[in-house]
């Protein structure tokens, strides 16, 4: 066997190759890219498509971001680590944020997200072992006039207390 | 090139125009302390220990990244800046895991080195004790995240000085560290070339040389330098 | 598009005006109660009582008083109806007829409005933002022509200058100063970018300024770019913020469509563009220099200034950068004149500022205050103090980098000068008020939490230092800490503030520092005696 087949180079091109064949979401990454030409400073953007498209980044998707944007690996995986809204782990089916901004706070959030992290048996950015829920928390969504706020699936949600957060996440979770 | 006239610590000098405090001042003979300067690599102004005191700012200025100007006085050295060096050295040794009679670098260390130097003799802060451990992967070189102080060094290098772009910082705040790759074992590594320049330009024991024990390890950070001389001046005299 | 096409677009926009008008919030707090389903429904009775001709419904953007919402108000009565549900949707329509009936309304004659001096929250509530027509009938870019078609770049300059307005961004840096440095500054390329990552906790100002008027954002923008010579602009708006990202797209397409943005601006040879980019949850991405490191997609770590981003800034070329509440202050001045805005306000501090009052109040919402306006006049008249008779016993302004503010201290004007005298800042315009069952040291320990978890981690005095102020803290409340704990975490706060590298570690220990001055009692209320202390030998008799 050629060794030059065999460089890192050329397998991770002969990957790419068949990620592109065998999975459309990158198709779609693809063409988000070209939407940018290739630029550099397009990686957040480029990465929130890609979360969008995948749930989470995985190491595949960083690597070819990394291989489209002409970027070292590490440069996108360090992108990719600070921001916290992207995320390396598959996430659950549905999530719950809680707002954890002043003024959700002094109206009470930390009982919230006491009540359901005693309840779903999980801590903050965690999921769920049968991957139901994963529980977060934002810092400020800017909701602060019907404080204290949770985002159930992306829909703010006014004025909770632990019990309506409760009976809201129990449909997801069996306590 | 213009020579601008500047005092620093009450002395008189003249220094090429855009050249930053710190040259200034190395070029009169005055030491000032660092840790993520290194010779040879652009600098980031992030471990806030050059920080010095220039008249009519209110601000603390860092010399590694400050641009000298015509008639500037600048502080170097006075009781409040070294109280502010000792305590951000405290702050350093309470982070991470510093053993240094154990580590390979005890005696070589810039961290060690400062200390003493500055006479912080002993920690006031509770430690941290975080978990991080030891990559050892690589055929003869090991990274010990525990004597990682984040100055971002190694970072440097690898992408200014040898171009792999292997290491970089991930995550942020307390829990940043350096990584390879994509946070893979060094060994692993598809774009290290093994060069071993994050060796030279670490200023701690965290980037060590396999089999290296105890006080052993010794860097020629010269070479840096002199690759960037080489390089960009043409100059091959060391 | 020429002003001819931007008068006959009022025109006609006007003519259509219907008698009635409902305007219904759909800002993004009041379609978290439904706000959208109410709308449904008051369009759909509207067409069962056959008034077609005759009602509007119209959505509009955040009406200022969130906490009461969805909220609905009926033009030219003015009725304002509170906490409507979609099922009151046939009542309201019954009362425009006059008939009384029972739903809840708030006083649109109460001092929480009536107080309030809106040049910003001008359109706020009374366009629809997701119409370019709707805000130009309220001679939306006449200001952007009149720049363009009528003054030179250096008389917007000079009418900056004049204004005296200053950043709301926090620092309060004279904005005209700035864009005149942009415009001085030698650069092939030059930028202006829009700062909407609004990160401080308890701040919704910026927010409801996108979705409620994204518009004027734009013109200002466009307006800067001339001024400075700048032909691109970016709006960093955080991820968190989708609504306002939706409508600032849309805005951008209608004003692009109308020649009022992109290549050949009301016909000149000016060219400006606007792309928006998305945060991803980094709240240091709000300090300027942190924010361009993520615009070219790298990690939003901050760097020493100088140089300063208005000489090199974005990709190494000259940047103006301000925020949204400075910018949506721009085309009011243009259009109103200099000398009205530097009229209002104090002598230091002109115009007006935002804010967003929240947590222990009986009106939750937004205001829009002349500058040097008593902060009593703020939390008690307009705010209506606490609720449930509760007593106020401070207010935090500024976020995280900011201060609390004792009750004695409440007849202070809020402007930039007093509230950094009391130790606390402006900031964008977050107010928190805390009522007595509030403990202040958790309070400076959740900011302190704040900053350790949101500090990027480049230099040791804030990623270090937070991570021991906290620790310090936490030992505090769970009463562990002695007298020298006390005084190594004053000894830290002191360190951190001097030799962080940029502005959130340098504020870091505002909320430490404020409420040490004025609470110091609730920090040695938790000390425990210090095991190795040396012992005070008794008073001679
Ligand atoms: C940690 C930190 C966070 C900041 N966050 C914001 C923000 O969310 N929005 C904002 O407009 N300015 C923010 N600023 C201030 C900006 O750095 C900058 O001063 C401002 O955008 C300038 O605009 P202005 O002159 O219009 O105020 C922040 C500063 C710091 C240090
Ligand atoms: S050995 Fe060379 S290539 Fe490998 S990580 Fe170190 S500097 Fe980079
Ligand atoms: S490994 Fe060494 S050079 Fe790299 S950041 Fe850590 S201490 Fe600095
Ligand atoms: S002060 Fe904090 S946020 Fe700012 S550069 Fe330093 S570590 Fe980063
Ligand atoms: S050497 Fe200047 S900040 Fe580190
Ligand atoms: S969001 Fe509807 S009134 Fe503010």
């Amino acid at each position: 066997m050629n060794t030059l087949l065999e460089s890192p180079r050329n397998k991770a091109v002969a990957r790419f190759a068949q990620l592109l064949a065998s999975d459309k979401r990158y198709k779609i990454l693809e063409a988000h890219i070209k939407k940018f030409q290739h630029r550099q400073d397009a990686l957040i953007e480029v990465l929130h498509k890609a979360q969008e498209l995948f749930g989470y980044l995985e190491d595949d998707v960083l690597r070819y971001t990394a291989a489209q944007l002409k970027l070292p690996a590490s440069r996108v995986y360090g992108v990719a680590t600070f921001y916290h809204f992207f995320t390396l782990k598959p996430q659950g089916e549905h999530n719950c944020v809680v707002c954890m901004g002043t003024a959700c706070y002094v109206k009470g959030a930390d009982k919230i997200l006491a009540a359901v992290e005693a309840s779903a048996h999980i801590k903050a950015g965690e999921t769920t072992p049968d991957n139901k829920l994963s529980l977060l928390t934002a810092r400020c969504i800017g909701a602060c006039g019907i404080a204290p706020a949770v985002v159930y699936d992306g829909t703010v949600t006014p004025r909770q207390t632990p019990e309506t957060a409760l009976a809201q996440i129990n449909q997801w979770v069996t306590p | 090139m213009a020579a601008k006239t500047l005092t620093i610590d009450g002395t008189q000098i003249s220094a090429e125009n855009h050249t930053s405090i710190l040259q200034a001042a190395k070029e009169a003979g005055v030491k000032i302390p660092t840790l993520c300067h290194l010779e040879g690599v652009y600098d980031v102004g992030a471990c806030r220990l050059c920080l010095v005191e220039v008249k009519g700012s209110n601000k603390l200025m860092p010399a590694c990244t400050t641009r000298i100007y015509e008639g500037m006085e600048v502080t170097t050295d006075n009781e409040r800046l070294q109280k502010y060096r000792r305590m951000t050295l405290e702050l350093l040794f309470a982070e991470r895991n510093h053993v240094c009679a154990v580590c390979v670098a005890n005696g070589h260390c810039e961290l060690q080195a400062l200390a003493y130097e500055l006479g912080m003799d002993h920690v006031r802060y509770d430690y941290c004790y975080p978990k991080w451990g030891v990559d050892a992967s690589h055929r003869f070189m090991g990274m010990d995240h525990n004597r990682c102080i984040l100055c971002q060094r190694c970072v440097r290098v690898c992408w200014h000085i040898e171009g792999a772009g292997t290491k970089n910082v991930s995550g942020r705040g307390s829990k940043s560290h350096i990584i390879s790759d994509l946070n893979e074992p060094w060994g692993n590594s598809t774009t290290c070339t093994s060069c071993g320049k994050c060796l030279l330009a670490c200023p701690t024991g965290a980037l060590f040389h396999k089999g290296d024990t105890a006080g052993e390890s010794l860097r020629d950070r010269s070479k840096l330098e002199f690759i960037v001389n080489a390089r960009e001046k043409q100059q091959w005299t060391v | 598009m020429t002003l001819n096409d931007l008068q006959e677009t009022k025109a006609k926009e006007l003519a259509t005006r219907k008698k009635i008008v409902l305007r219904c919030c759909l800002a993004a707090g009041c379609i978290s109660s439904d706000a959208k389903g109410v709308k449904e429904q008051l369009v759909k009775a509207v067409a069962e009582a056959g008034l077609q001709d005759e009602v509007e419904v119209r959505g509009v953007g955040c009406m200022k008083l969130c906490c009461e919402g969805p909220l609905v108000q009926a033009d030219p009565s003015n009725a304002l109806y509170i906490k409507v549900t979609p099922d009151n949707a046939p009542a309201i329509i019954a009362a425009l007829k006059g008939g009384k009936v029972a739903l809840q309304q708030a006083d649109p004659n109460s001092p929480f409005f009536t107080k309030q001096e809106p040049i910003v929250l001008a359109n706020c509530g009374l366009i629809d933002p997701e119409r370019i027509e709707s805000y130009i009938a309220a001679d939306g870019y006449l200001a952007l022509h009149d720049a363009i078609v009528e003054m030179e770049p250096k008389d917007v300059l000079d009418a900056m200058v004049k204004s005296g307005l200053r950043g709301r961004g926090g620092a309060g840096f004279p904005t005209g100063l700035k864009w005149g440095t942009v415009a001085k500054s030698p650069g092939a390329r030059k930028y202006v970018i829009c700062n909407a990552d609004e990160g401080d906790p308890g701040a919704f100002m910026d927010r409801s300024v996108l979705e409620s008027d994204p518009h004027a954002i734009l013109e200002g923008m466009v307006i800067a770019g001339y001024a400075v010579g700048a032909d691109q602009g970016y709006i960093y708006c955080r991820a968190e913020y989708p609504l306002a990202i939706t409508r600032l797209q849309k805005a951008i397409h209608q004003a692009k469509r109308l020649g009022l943005l992109g290549a050949g601006i009301f016909e000149s040879p000016i060219n400006f563009n606007i792309d928006i980019r998305i945060g991803a949850g980094a709240f240091v991405c709000g300090e300027e220099t942190a924010l361009m490191a993520s615009v070219e997609g790298k990690r939003g770590t901050p760097r020493p200034r100088p140089p300063f981003p208005a000489e090199r800034g974005l990709f190494d070329c000259p940047t103006l950068i301000n925020n949204v509440e400075t910018f949506a202050n721009v085309a009011p001045i243009l259009r109103r004149g200099v000398e009205w805005f530097a009229g209002i306000g104090t002598e230091k501090s002109k115009g007006t500022k935002v804010f967003a009052l929240a947590g222990k109040i009986q009106n939750t919402g937004l205001i829009e205050v002349p500058m040097g306006t008593p902060l009593r006049t703020i939390v008690e008249e307009m705010g209506g103090g606490a609720p449930d008779g509760g007593k106020i016993k401070a207010v935090q302004t500024g976020g995280p980098s900011g201060g609390c503010i004792p009750a004695q201290h409440l007849d202070t004007p809020v402007d930039y000068e007093s509230l950094t005298q009391l130790g606390s800042i402006m900031g964008s315009g977050g107010m928190i008020v805390m009522d007595e069952t509030t403990r202040m040291v958790d309070v400076a320990r959740f900011f302190m939490e704040f900053c350790m978890d949101e500090s990027c981690g480049k230099c040791i005095p804030c990623r270090a230092g937070t991570v021991q102020m906290h620790h310090l803290l936490v030992k505090l409340l769970a009463r562990e800490a002695n007298a020298r704990d006390l005084a190594q975490l004053e000894e830290l706060c002191d360190m951190v503030k001097n030799t962080s590298l940029c502005g959130l570690g340098q504020t870091s220990p505002n909320p430490v520092l404020s409420t040490l001055r004025f609470f110091r009692e609730e920090y040695e209320e938790l000390l425990q005696p210090d095991p190795h202390a040396v012992p005070q030998l008794a008073a001679k008799p």
